[in-house]
């Protein structure tokens, strides 16, 4: 834990750790043997008065030199300002005791209330340190330096010093500087900074590569294409560390609520010493009382808690890829109960691919033969039979036949490959495909052998993630542009709630300007898209989520979610992260706020005293950070599925 | 205008409440956001005179909070 302080820390926790052994060996004694009898006499209390007035001097002289100095800077209602108060006020009254040949008593407290105030106080500093440190692994992202080809050396510069066309060299271990396209060089990617991907990503000659990834096999040359500021790298890490700026609506009440909380325990707490002491004047319970109020009068375990929670929050999300661009968002996200989704791109793969061989039993042989016929095509479709079959056959004629397939010939062997149209010219029967798609029917010499369905692929994970949102109470819809029979067969098999199918993309915001103007108590109306073409519908919607963020800058600044993983199952994994961090939010408010009220009640009527006000306050700071840092644990990287 | 700062040593989280508030009351300053988390301040201010409006935060900053300073 040492290696992990800062020096400054170091040096408090050794000055807590002396004062607080002295201050037990003064205490234990003390108990032990009664200082006070110690010597006869009226002033028997000056010896006791000593020793507590060196352990307080050591553990707190910082306190009061601050408070002097903000005092003179015309900060009154400060905390250091409040402790002194408190504990010189109960030194007062221990003299007062002690003077006036009471029993001997309250040079402990005083003592004991600045030790634990320190206590609390270095707590925090650690457990804000330690979560700033881990948010800052998580942004560790930065790259130092580029190695640039410039001439016939390679030189190392700053990568903000490079420009767009120049070629960089990425050894192995090394972090890719900025965004560019590979010019030579094969090698693996590590993209788990930016996307919480696992997997390494491949890259060859001519694929793009973004900033922030580490390289991991071999060299790589690459050609920048964006300037450093300009890059992913830059872009990301502006957006996380402005994160925290969005405040959200806890984090107002809080710092709403500590303006007002000091001035008023403190009027309370001088009203309290006043006027019940003109009463009875019996003035030294009374003050005692008021101080112990001055103890609590900090609101600092929620001031520090509660930004603590939703920083976790974000930065919890962030190490799976999922940039929250605010706790405003995290805090709205944890209320939305409406998904609207784009499909294609989004709910499917947006790419045709088979989706059906029949039958399945000559799966191999119909889709060789097909590829052996689209062989050479760049037609999607031909594209999605090739991706399928790397071994075509070899040596035919191919004839196009336009606007129902293809013809390959080879000396007597005929295959014909397209729509129903060229079946039924050359008379062939097919067995029609009833799925949605498109069809293409392969015959090789006049018989027929079955048919390829290609469609456009529903996502792995969509299934579950809608059922897990259904699960959640949530609405999920989704908008297409497709004709209204793929969309209900796609609604059905996600078991979407609902789905609007047709629309062109300027009737997506209206449709989701209708959604969001339904009545409802306190939801939100979340749309998750690909970035691409709904930027209008990112920000139209409560929350706008973009997938697979990385390399997209326009879906980065138009949305205020970003799934960097093209991966659905991030929406279910946020909305879990946001309702942990708002629940844990939720109970420190309540608990601080019954906690400290209970120990002004307590004081006021002298059930309490100093020391269960003094523990009672760092007790809930501590715990209140300490349920703050439990929103930053792990969470299972797939959500549980319902059974 | 909008320029981000470092602060350096702002140990409470209240001392950034005040600060934020404090600046927010200099003349010519549109928004402030001190982030006490990630040790920031964001200040829009007018471009015009942001030289003496960032004097003036750094005054009233080494007021509220003495411990903190303003990486300029």
């Amino acid at each position: 834990m040492k290696g992990s302080l800062s020096k400054k820390q170091q040096r408090h926790l050794i000055r807590i750790l002396a004062a607080l052994v002295l201050f037990f060996a003064v205490f234990i004694t003390d108990k032990a043997i009664g200082l006070g009898s110690v010597f006869d006499g009226p002033a028997a209390w000056v010896f006791p008065f000593c020793l507590y007035l060196a352990v307080y001097l050591i553990i707190g002289y910082d306190v009061l030199f601050r408070a002097a100095r903000n005092i003179a800077h015309g900060q009154v209602f400060d905390e250091n300002f409040l402790m002194c108060v408190a504990t010189l006020g109960a030194f007062a009254l221990a003299i007062y005791r002690g003077a006036t040949g009471q029993e001997i008593e309250g040079f402990d407290e005083a003592c004991a209330v600045l030790l634990f105030y320190q206590v609390g106080e270095f707590f925090q500093s650690y457990a804000t340190g330690k979560s700033r440190k881990s948010i800052a692994g998580l942004m560790d992202i930065r790259p130092d330096y580029a190695n640039v080809r410039r001439g016939d050396s390679v030189e190392r510069v700053d990568p903000a010093e490079v420009q767009i066309g120049e070629i960089i060299v990425i050894q192995p271990g090394e972090r890719i500087p900025l965004d560019g396209i590979v010019v030579r060089g094969a090698s693996s990617l590590d993209t788990k900074a930016l996307t919480g991907e696992s997997l390494p990503r491949d890259v060859g000659e001519g694929g793009s590569v973004i900033s922030g990834c580490v390289n991991l096999t071999s060299q790589l040359e690459v050609r920048v294409v964006r300037a450093f500021y300009d890059s992913t790298v830059s872009k990301i890490l502006e957006l996380v560390e402005n994160a925290s700026e969005q405040k959200s609506k806890a984090e107002h009440f809080i710092t709403k609520f500590a303006k007002y909380y000091t001035p008023i325990v403190c009027a309370v707490a001088l009203l309290l010493a006043v006027i019940p002491g003109i009463v009875t004047s019996d003035w030294s319970t009374w003050i005692y009382r008021a101080l112990s109020f001055l103890v609590v009068s900090c609101p600092c375990a929620l001031v520090i808690s509660i930004p603590l929670s939703f920083f976790a929050g974000i930065g919890a999300a962030s190490r799976y890829g999922i940039l929250i661009k605010g706790s405003n968002f995290l805090e709205k996200f944890n209320r939305a109960d409406t998904f609207v989704f784009d499909k294609t791109g989004t709910l499917t793969k947006g790419n045709f691919a088979v989706a059906k061989v029949s039958p399945a039993a000559r799966r191999e042989e119909i889709l060789r033969l097909a590829a052996t016929a689209e062989q050479g095509s760049s037609h999607p479709i031909a594209v999605s039979i090739a991706a399928c079959c790397k071994t075509p056959y070899q040596g035919y004629t191919l004839t196009n036949v336009a606007g129902e397939g293809v013809v390959a010939t080879r000396a007597e062997d005929v295959i014909l490959c397209g729509n129903e149209r060229l079946m039924a010219r050359n008379h062939i029967d097919v067995i029609r495909e009833e799925g949605l798609g498109t069809v293409v029917y392969v015959a090789h010499n006049g018989a027929f052998v079955g048919s390829v369905l290609i469609a456009d692929e529903v996502k792995p994970e969509a299934k579950e993630v809608i059922t897990a949102l259904n699960g959640m109470g949530c609405r999920t819809v989704m908008l297409t542009g497709d004709n209204e029979a793929i969309a209900a067969s796609v609604a059905k098999e996600l078991s979407l709630t609902d789905y609007r199918a047709s629309l062109l993309p300027q009737n997506k915001v209206e449709e989701v300007e209708r959604l969001l103007a339904e009545p409802r108590k306190k939801g939100a109306v979340c749309f998750v898209g690909d970035g691409i073409n709904d930027a209008p519908v990112l920000m139209r919607s409560d929350i706008g989520i973009a997938m697979g963020g990385v390399g997209s800058d326009a879906a980065i600044e138009a949305s205020d979610i970003v799934l960097m993983k093209d991966d659905l199952r991030g929406l279910p994994l946020a909305k879990r992260i946001a309702g942990k961090t708002m629940a844990i939010v939720m109970q420190i408010i309540v608990f601080s706020l019954v906690v400290k009220l209970a120990i002004l009640a307590l004081s006021a009527f002298g059930i309490a005293n100093m020391w269960i006000a003094v523990f009672g306050d760092v007790g809930v700071a501590v715990l209140a950070i300490l349920n703050a840092m439990r929103v930053n644990s792990r969470y299972q990287k797939v959500p549980k599925k319902k059974a | 205008m909008k320029k981000t700062f470092k602060l350096e040593d702002l140990d409470c989280a209240n001392c950034a409440a005040k600060m934020e508030r404090a600046v927010a009351k200099i003349d010519g300053v549109n928004e402030v956001s001190v982030n006490f988390l990630a040790q920031r301040m964001t200040l829009d201010a007018d471009e015009g005179n942001f030289d003496e409006i960032m004097q003036k935060v750094v005054k009233v900053c080494r007021k509220v909070e003495p411990d903190c300073t303003i990486l300029l």
